[in-house]
């Protein structure tokens, strides 16, 4: 029960001077209370739960979010400690090969 | 639907994990507050992914779980009388009281509806002027405004034969208490981020200050959790402890200012028992002066309720991360989905039911017939 979900507003209306919605959730449509997120308009995606929008879902932390996956890594694979990453890939960590020295 | 495929997606679920992978040099514990995050780290094997020797322990947040057994035995009690009609969420239903469940007595004649929100109850309410009509309102911060709306319309619009039988309760507290817990393991906290959707991300720089444990505000599709856990992982590697916060797509720092200012309105901050952890001073939030007549503990004046809990189940300790669900010996075997003996089987966010659902294989013993 504790599960909420984004859905996208398909349909505005006031019903007991209550406004309310009818969300779609891949095809699956629902009444949903707006009464928590008053400026919401019609296509925008709002995250439900138990019958109520409680959260506007935010596009463009969400498209933030998967472009900072995309680039997870790639800064350290440019600019990190290569030796480190190396002896992490051989599956080395710092400590099995401390104290071995440099090869001559 | 908007963005659940791409938080699912396979190839940057594996960047993630190298990233984590990557990062780890010790183990470190972890514990996720939210059931629905259990379910998801459960469903798609992420715990089996981490790398060794990182644990994820599995926290309180499954309101089903929680709520008392005094509370059920309440419920079951109201929900026999002949005048009232008794809605709840389904999986209020078969979660044990100390005799039988909400199951059993709705099939020996008992008015009790399902609904899916607490506003079909007002409706049903409004429909049925002449029967008593009570919500079973339990659930942490986000369900909380949903209950506390029923109510401020149940009042606005006069809809006088509605109650509520209120068992909310609270994530920071609940927080605290594991953290001063002395058999406490966890080194690092998934936040739920559903809760701080509603209530923002405030609370909870003074708990990661004093317990000097880094806390991450998490989502919930295969992405967030390992988003969440990496951002953890990388704080205790360097000796950080701070919020951080995961899911920004869906909490913003405020959290929802209006909801928030509804739930002052008609809740008020008090002391709550954890089905399987005890009383947490401070954890839960009952109907406020103005809206108490429409509690239901009050309209029905219940009686002396004497509980009797299970004495096989474990799920206590399931609730504090003490013991992984198949380290139950009823687990599977007296305890399943079909006959729970614990709330934790029962619900869609309970541990013992992940367990159950995705891995029940693994319990078989070597060599058992499948």
């Amino acid at each position: 029960m504790c599960l909420a979900v984004p859905g996208k507003v398909v349909h505005l209306r006031d019903e007991d001077d209550t406004r309310m919605a009818e969300v779609d959730f891949g095809g699956v449509r629902k009444d949903v209370c707006l009464q928590y997120i008053p400026d919401v308009e019609l296509g925008d995606y709002v995250i439900v739960h138990v019958g109520f929008a409680i959260q506007r879902l935010d596009e463009s932390s969400a498209r933030e979010t998967l472009a900072s996956f995309e680039n997870l890594g790639y800064l350290e694979e440019e600019f990190g400690d290569q030796l480190a990453l190396a002896r992490r890939q051989a599956g080395m960590d710092e400590e099995s090969t401390a104290g071995k020295g440099e090869l001559p | 639907m908007k963005y659940l495929e791409e938080f699912s997606d396979p190839q940057l679920a594996r960047r993630l994990l190298d990233q984590i992978h990557a990062t780890v040099t010790r183990p470190w514990a972890l514990m996720e507050v939210c059931g629905g995050q259990t379910h998801s780290i459960i469903r798609h094997g992420i715990d089996q992914l981490l790398p060794e020797g990182i644990e994820m322990i599995h926290g309180p947040g499954c309101p089903v779980c929680v709520t008392p057994l005094e509370i059920i035995d309440k419920a079951l009690e109201i929900a026999a009388r002949e005048d009232v009609i008794f809605c709840s969420f389904g999986d209020m239903l078969r979660v044990p009281g100390s005799k039988h469940d909400l199951f059993r007595i709705k099939s020996e004649g008992s008015d009790i509806r399902l609904v899916y929100s607490p506003l079909d109850a007002l409706k049903i309410a409004k429909e049925n002027p002449q029967r008593q009509v009570v919500f079973f309102g339990i659930g942490f911060e986000t369900t909380a405004p949903a209950n506390a709306m029923t109510v401020y319309q149940a009042e606005r619009l006069g809809i006088e034969n509605f109650s509520l039988l209120v068992s909310h309760v609270l994530v920071p507290p609940a927080i605290a208490a594991i953290m001063e817990s002395p058999s406490c393991r966890v080194q690092g906290f998934l936040a739920a981020g559903h809760v701080c959707s509603v209530m923002g991300t405030r609370e909870y720089p003074a708990l990661a200050e004093r317990f000097e444990v880094p806390i991450v505000v998490t989502g919930f599709e295969p992405l967030d959790i390992l988003e969440g856990i990496r951002q953890a992982v990388v704080q205790l590697e360097s000796g950080r402890h701070e919020v951080q916060n995961a899911y920004r797509r869906a909490v913003p720092e405020d959290g929802n200012p209006v909801a928030k200012e509804m739930l002052r309105d008609v809740f008020e901050v008090t002391d709550r028992a954890w089905r399987g952890i005890g009383s947490i001073p401070r954890s839960g939030w009952r109907l406020s002066e103005r809206y108490r007549r429409f509690d239901a503990e009050r309209r029905f004046a219940v009686a002396d309720i004497h509980t009797d809990e299970s004495s096989v189940c474990r799920s206590g300790e399931v609730l504090q991360g003490l013991i992984k669900p198949n380290e139950c010996a009823a687990f599977g075997k007296q305890c399943t989905p079909r006959n729970p003996l614990g709330a934790t089987m029962v619900s869609s966010e309970g541990a013992c039911a992940a367990y159950y659902q995705y891995r029940r294989l693994d319990l078989l013993p070597a060599g058992a017939s499948r």
